[in-house]
């Protein structure tokens, strides 16, 4: 069927502050310079910008979930203890509960209610903060489209911490560099190994291995773990139909035993092994790793310890179904479901030309027309809406809990998408009808709310319009704010309209 | 840098810290402040989006209104005051206190506003400046320093804080959490902005009928959410709490559908200044209702069963400390030379005339100072003998 769209045409100014930036601000000047202002972003870009300045560090965050699982261990060990039966964990690894808290006893009912929901609302606020006050606000869209190709769901329980600091310590500080370096620091993230199941995975062959399975009365085969092996393949690098196959995540998840995370379990076993370093470093636990060379899509790695899914990993990424898997994602995030075939040939030659240098890509995306086609070509998803519509009502900071909960009501929990997968960034996932109707309430929650503080007239709706969508408002939408019975109103109609609703 | 506009009202520590009052979540309010030193009461309720002052008060004897009006007004069950004016049928209970001295209204009144925006209008009524935007604060918030502390404390029943209570003394804001739905108006007129775009229209209408049939929309009539509201701010305005209190109402741009829409609406006030009255109490007594609006509507009906931004409105006073009973106006007449730009009811009484006598009155204040105080730019000479003496 042919979408009947209202609203008009966007004009270049509003196409790169809204479709490659997050929303315009009504304290900031429109960019006379379009593309010019777009790629002058990679320089202000700033990693760790001062938003984040409050936020828990690794090891505090990484520390108090060793200290939550050593209370665990410590109760299970007493002989008297009535509790509900827990899974063995011989291997002195962690026991990745799921973050579910039907029937979990109460320490952990208050571990994920109190220290770690603080860590992630700390987080939250800080990410939110960022978009709002960011210089750069097209590398910050960025960030928050590699956070989710790189997705963690806090529904697992040692993530809901330290989740939001994958995107802090492993994607920001690569925005503006390789591929190849941010897909290292995200697998070698203690949020992704532990989110992964990576952390627990033992070589059978390995020392560890061939200990556990020679015990008495083992109970189990020790494991490898194909989790993290799996979903860096169809995910993060060669995609679904990527070329790869069984054996290769077999060999590939062999080549990963040994990666995990330190200071988490402090069984005597965990000890033994070598992770007792700083709590949420990256460790590589030799006793853990299978030895062996191993075949992995067509190559052989024969290099002893962490080096050989280093050398995977970095193949991986310069595999050209990764550039076209990457092209496709970062096409669709700006032209569209079904991206332009031009457009994502143009993305993966220059990845591969440029060793998957991505401020290169960046600028293709820059450069192409197809991203400034001046119909709209996204329905924002509730993450952008609700950062648009508090940049445009001029807000520079939502305490995390009030975040947290508009994200949810809105249908889109931060850094929950409840997959691996991330969310799937397709205008049909965010455009249903009680999600519209969702949205429309929370405009009128938000335009009640705004006003305190700020010149009545900065918050005149009409003149607002014209400022966060400029010429790009089509008279319906103009003639609906005007009529507005109050200023609120109007305000409310205006983050509902559709022109503000797509990007 | 401004003060972050989303910030202050969502977190609601910085209201508790500021601790000049504060009000806490939930049935109970517990107000942190000593008993007031003077029971004086005032509530301001606006009706923001102009309300229709010729169907509030219909005025059935003058020869002019059966031509202008006939069957679109609303006439069937309403209340004669007089034999001049009719009252909306909508509006019992404020007949009643009519009825016992303790209401009164002003017709053919307006700010000094002689546009049509419902913004700069609400501007204007709240200001209190001769144009929009000519002031920076509120004239509630300016007559806050003229009171005692103890009497100057001030609550607006919202997310934040209306214009006309905004400015340098400190007023807290409260509204109940889990906040209503959107207003039926507002999703009527989102669903108007989508009626072009395919897609969202497809979206809006599913939804719309889904809701429809789960009953959402239905059961909420504009007198139980107004029972509501009167009930809390009888409770806000508690022997310990707050002495000055702002109320906003919506749904009064009636473009179409009028006859309706403004049963519901008007029957949310009406049902809210009896439940004020009840819930108050003995301090019913010692309490003025203020009830404005930004500017009227159009004398005649439109094509679509509404009426358009017109100028001259009705003002209600009530309360136990209103000279009640009366219908206060400089009748300016309906005939088309009568009319303002002829199209509008023409007003002949000034609402910050209004404001002021009633308000000096209220309060014990010297009128020619609250003239100058709350409507620096063009002080009104005072309307008198409002109240009871």
């Amino acid at each position: 069927m042919p979408i009947l769209i209202s609203q008009a045409p966007m004009s270049q100014a509003a196409i790169a502050l809204n479709r490659f930036g997050l929303g315009a601000r009504p304290d900031e000047p429109l960019p006379d310079d379009p593309r010019g202002w777009l790629e002058s972003q990679f320089a202000h870009f700033e990693a760790r910008p001062a938003a984040f300045a409050a936020t828990p560090s690794r090891r505090d965050v990484a520390q108090q979930l060793a200290d939550y699982y050593e209370a665990t261990r410590a109760r299970r060990a007493r002989p008297a203890a009535a509790v509900a039966p827990a899974p063995p964990t011989p291997d002195g690894l962690p026991a990745m509960a799921a973050a579910n808290l039907a029937g979990s006893p109460d320490e952990t009912r208050k571990f994920i209610q109190g220290e770690a929901r603080a860590a992630y609302l700390s987080l939250v606020e800080a990410r939110v903060a960022s978009a709002l006050t960011t210089p750069a606000p097209f590398a910050e869209r960025l960030v928050h489209f590699w956070a989710n190709h790189f997705a963690i769901s806090i529904d697992k329980l040692p993530v809901i911490g330290l989740g939001g600091l994958l995107e802090v310590e492993a994607i920001r500080p690569h925005l503006t560099g390789r591929f190849a370096d941010m897909l290292l620091a995200v697998e070698q993230h203690p949020a992704m190994l532990l989110y992964l199941d990576q952390a627990q995975s033992i070589g059978p062959n390995s020392p560890t291995g061939t200990f556990l399975a020679n015990r008495p009365n083992a109970r189990r085969r020790p494991g490898l773990n194909e989790n993290l092996a799996r979903e860096i393949l169809e995910l993060h690098t060669l995609g679904v139909h990527g070329g790869y196959s069984q054996a290769d995540v077999t060999e590939f998840a062999r080549a990963l035993t040994g990666w995990t995370v330190a200071g988490i379990s402090q069984a005597p076993a965990a000890r033994r092994i070598g992770l007792d370093g700083p709590a949420g470093d990256f460790a590589f636990a030799e006793p853990l790793h299978e030895p062996g060379t191993r075949s992995i899509v067509g190559r052989r790695y024969g290099q002893p310890g962490e080096g050989q899914a280093r050398a995977v990993l970095a193949d991986l990424a310069a595999h050209p179904a990764t550039a076209t898997h990457l092209a496709t994602k970062l096409a669709r995030h700006f032209a569209g479901d079904d991206p332009p075939r031009a457009l994502v040939d143009r993305l993966s030659a220059a990845y591969l030309r440029s060793q998957g240098d991505l401020p290169t890509m960046y600028r293709v995306l820059i450069a192409s027309p197809e991203t400034w086609n001046p119909a709209p070509l996204r329905f924002k998803s509730p993450w952008d809406w609700s950062i648009s519509a508090a940049r445009a009502v001029g807000s520079r900071q939502i305490p995390g809990r009030m975040a947290a909960g508009l994200l949810t009501q809105l249908g889109q929990e931060v850094w929950k998408p409840g997959s691996p997968a991330g969310w799937d960034d397709l205008d049909a996932t965010w455009a249903g009808p009680d999600a519209l109707v969702r949205r429309v309430e929370a405009a009128d929650r938000i335009a009640a709310r705004a006003g305190t503080g700020l010149d009545a007239r900065q918050l005149d709706p009409r003149a607002l319009a014209d400022r966060v969508l400029p010429g790009s408002i089509s008279p319906a939408t103009q003639a609906a704010v005007a009529r507005a019975e109050s200023p609120a109103q109007g305000l409310a109609l205006l983050l509902a309209s559709p022109e503000f609703l797509r990007r | 840098m401004p003060a972050d506009p989303l910030l202050p009202v969502l977190d609601r520590r910085r209201l508790l810290a500021g601790g000049a009052m504060a009000l806490l979540a939930g049935a109970c309010p517990q107000l942190a402040f000593a008993r007031a030193a003077t029971d004086r009461r005032f509530v301001f309720v606006i009706q923001r989006g102009a309300a229709d002052g010729l169907a509030t008060l219909a005025p059935t004897g003058d020869p002019a209104f059966a031509a202008l009006r006939g069957a679109f007004a609303d006439l069937d069950g309403g209340t004669p005051l007089g034999d001049f004016f009719t009252l909306h049928p909508a509006l019992k209970q404020t007949a009643q206190l009519y009825a016992g001295g303790e209401a009164l209204f002003v017709h053919a009144t307006a700010s000094p506003y002689r546009e049509r925006s419902h913004f700069d209008g609400q501007n204007v009524l709240e200001t209190g400046g001769r144009a929009a935007y000519a002031l920076r604060d509120g004239w509630l918030n300016r007559l806050l320093g003229l009171l005692p502390p103890a009497q100057g404390k001030a609550i607006a029943l919202s997310a934040t804080v209306p214009m006309v209570l905004r400015g340098p003394r400190e007023v807290s804001s409260y509204a109940p959490s889990g906040l209503p739905d959107a207003s039926a108006d507002l999703m009527a007129r989102v669903g108007a902005m989508y009626a072009a775009d395919s897609r969202l229209h497809a979206l809006w209408t599913e939804a719309m009928a889904t809701r429809d049939m789960a009953g959402d929309a239905a059961g909420r009539g504009g007198a139980q959410r107004g029972a509501q509201v009167g009930a809390l701010v009888a409770r806000m305005l508690a022997e310990d709490g707050a002495r000055i209190a702002v109320v906003e109402t919506q749904g009064w741009d009636t473009h179409a559908g009028q006859k309706g829409r403004l049963a519901s609406t008007l029957g949310g006030v009406d049902a809210q200044l009896a439940a004020l009255k009840a819930g108050l109490g003995p301090a019913w007594a010692d309490t003025l209702v203020l009830v404005a609006t930004e500017f009227g509507r159009t004398a005649a009906p439109n094509g679509t069963g509404g009426t358009d931004h017109g100028t001259g409105a009705v003002a209600w006073l009530a309360g136990g400390a209103v000279q009640g009973g009366r219908v206060v106006a400089d009748w300016p007449g309906l005939r088309p030379a009568d009319l303002f730009e002829g199209r509008d009811l023409r007003p002949t009484t000034g609402l910050d005339a209004v404001v002021t006598g009633a308000l000096a009155a209220h309060f014990g204040l010297d009128p020619a100072h609250v003239a100058r105080t709350l409507f620096p730019d063009g002080p009104p000479k005072p309307l008198e003998g409002l109240l009871r003496a």
